[in-house]
């Protein structure tokens, strides 16, 4: 049987959460989920610690192939996975207030703009390869492919997970359980934005 | 739906997402301009970075909300990585 989705602060009736009156204080998801997250943001962490490392032991080989990094293509990624977590917060503050097509159509949105980011992904790629620069041409090639890689397959599993919303909030309930895993795939969702806004300044910024 | 939309839109979130937007597009400039400070403008793209992986956490996240030992260890996370980040940066010297 269900219960009612837990409401942050709305009314019934599908009155929209406001922002002013403060939740009591929550795990956002469940807790296996955040144990998830932490430690995909520790291996993360690692990961631009060992980045930072080669670069550090060559600083001017860095410099000159990201020269050959087109900027713009990570700067457009940055925008839309910004944008579509913006969808995802809206989507979850839809569930809670009941607008569960509002929900499903947010969700729909954060979709098209991860297909959006895996289409500029593969264009950047296709570019590089194109002019000679892949994964063995260099440290900062072969890094710069296998941190954008293993955020891709991120940004692939994420989006399974949203296909997994779109159909969990369009019920006309949820119990406490289905809107713990709404909560915390949405979590799941902003780690992957979080993380590629590390990996732009790493990657594309950093003079 | 327009107006349930406005109504969810219509709060301290699309701020922040302006806000993020925003650093973004500012981060690219000092990214790709020819500053006379190379090493200070990334030292500048390195704390902006991390103010809006703080806000992600905070606000898209709900963190603020959490109970503290998981605010605390995402708060952490972000002092020390950047931290840890800017030191190896700096200490390296500039390409």
């Amino acid at each position: 049987m269900s219960t009612t989705v837990p409401r942050s602060s709305g009314t019934p009736g599908g009155s929209v959460p406001q922002d002013r009156h403060r939740r009591a204080r929550h795990v956002p998801g469940e807790v296996g989920a955040w144990v998830f997250i932490l430690g995909d943001l520790a291996a993360f962490a690692l990961l631009f610690g060992v980045w930072m490392y080669y670069r550090g032991m060559e600083p001017r080989l860095f410099a000159d192939s990201q020269a050959e990094v087109h900027r713009s293509f990570g700067a457009i990624n940055t925008l839309l996975l910004l944008t579509s977590s913006l969808c995802v917060v809206t989507a979850v503050r839809a569930v809670r207030a009941q607008m569960h097509r509002l929900a499903q159509a947010a969700i729909g949105l954060a979709l098209v703009c991860a297909v959006g980011f895996l289409l500029d992904k593969v264009l950047e790629w296709t570019d590089l390869v194109a002019n000679g620069h892949g994964p063995t041409t260099n440290n900062y090639f072969l890094y710069f492919f296998v941190l954008t890689g293993l955020h891709a397959f991120h940004v692939l599993i994420g989006m399974g997970i949203l296909i997994a919303l779109v159909r969990l909030s369009g019920k006309p309930s949820l119990s406490e359980g289905q809107f713990s895993f709404v909560e915390g795939g949405a979590c799941f969702w902003h780690m992957v934005d979080l993380i590629w806004v590390v990996l732009f300044a790493l990657l594309y910024l950093m003079h | 739906m327009t107006g349930q939309l406005v109504a969810l839109l219509r709060n301290r979130i699309s701020l922040i997402w302006f806000v993020l937007i925003a650093a973004t597009l500012i981060s690219w400039w000092i990214g790709t301009g020819d500053a006379a400070n190379p090493q200070l403008g990334t030292a500048a793209v390195f704390v902006v970075v991390f103010i809006k992986v703080r806000l992600i956490g905070l606000y898209f996240m709900e963190l603020r909300d959490a109970p503290l030992p998981l605010r605390l260890l995402f708060e952490g996370y972000c002092l020390i990585v950047c931290t840890t980040l800017l030191v190896m940066y700096l200490t390296a010297g500039v390409g």
